[in-house]
């Protein structure tokens, strides 16, 4: 049993993910889109570490391992993305690819 | 006072701020290798606060994977976009002091942080005692999670596959 409060670990989480989130939705360069999201897997990462460590239950760091596993693979395939597109419009401005066809 | 400051609380509380800050200055930098090592600062902060909520195998996963791996990714990709589209090149250039000491700040209550933990006996014993081993995880791993152990390794192979066929260089003029 953990000394420090459950609720204070999930204000922390909270406060993280809406940083991130409103990083992801307010930026329009690319690159700091995926750098928000990573914010906002860590704070889920917070979330489950803290629950996991309050009911001394290991499933709560089960469920981080996954979250990193998932963060390596959209970091791999969002910036293979992110340089196909600098290759091809010569920018990251996440509006130039409304104009995607199909 | 001081035994109260050294707390276990208050040194989460400590990192978790450090992480908060660190969040905000990525979110809204305008410099991406400066907003990348903020990132950086972040992930370690909330390492620390895994370790204080007796997560020790996860803190030392965060630091490796997260901050040693996936953030690696992200500054070659940097390199490879090259920083002359970036929003910083028509900006004033500031290269004052104060520009690094927020970051060195930052860095340093984290640095103060590991050596107060690594110092004191008492918290190391408290910390011990709530500690989640990495064998419970180990075990839970690869007993009930078994499946999601491979789901997680077909997304990895996935996650490979799409990274070398839209990285790679020699299409010309296809879609995107």
């Amino acid at each position: 049993m953990t000394v420090i409060p459950l609720f204070h670990v999930l204000i922390l989480s909270t406060l993280l993910f809406a940083i991130g989130f409103i990083g992801v939705v307010a930026r329009k360069n690319t690159l700091f889109i995926l750098m928000s999201l990573e914010i906002m897997l860590n704070a889920v990462g917070v979330a489950f570490i803290g629950a996991g460590s309050v009911w001394q239950q290991a499933d709560g760091q089960v469920m981080f391992l996954l979250i990193l596993t998932l963060a390596a693979a959209e970091v791999a395939v969002g910036l293979a993305l992110l340089i196909r597109m600098q290759k091809k419009y010569r920018s990251l401005d996440i509006d130039l690819l409304n104009q995607m066809k199909g | 006072m001081l035994a109260n400051l050294s707390s276990i609380e208050s040194l989460f509380y400590l990192a978790g701020l450090v992480a908060v800050i660190a969040s905000l200055k990525v979110v809204t930098g305008h410099n991406a290798v400066h907003a990348l090592l903020y990132l950086v600062v972040s992930l370690l902060a909330v390492a620390i606060c895994f370790y204080l909520m007796g997560a020790p195998f996860a803190a030392g996963l965060e630091v490796i994977v997260y901050a040693g791996a996936i953030l690696v990714l992200f500054v070659f990709a940097v390199l490879m976009f090259g920083l002359g589209t970036d929003e910083t090149t028509n900006a004033p250039r500031n290269t004052n002091l104060a520009n690094m000491l927020g970051a060195m700040l930052l860095a340093f209550a984290l640095l103060v942080e590991i050596v107060v933990i690594i110092n004191n006996a008492d918290m190391q014993q408290s910390l011990h005692a709530s500690v989640i081993s990495s064998k419970a995880v180990g075990i839970m791993l690869y007993g009930p999670y078994l499946l999601a152990v491979e789901i997680a390794s077909f997304l990895l192979l996935s996650g490979l596959l799409a990274g070398y066929h839209y990285a790679k260089p020699d299409v010309t003029g296809g879609p995107l």
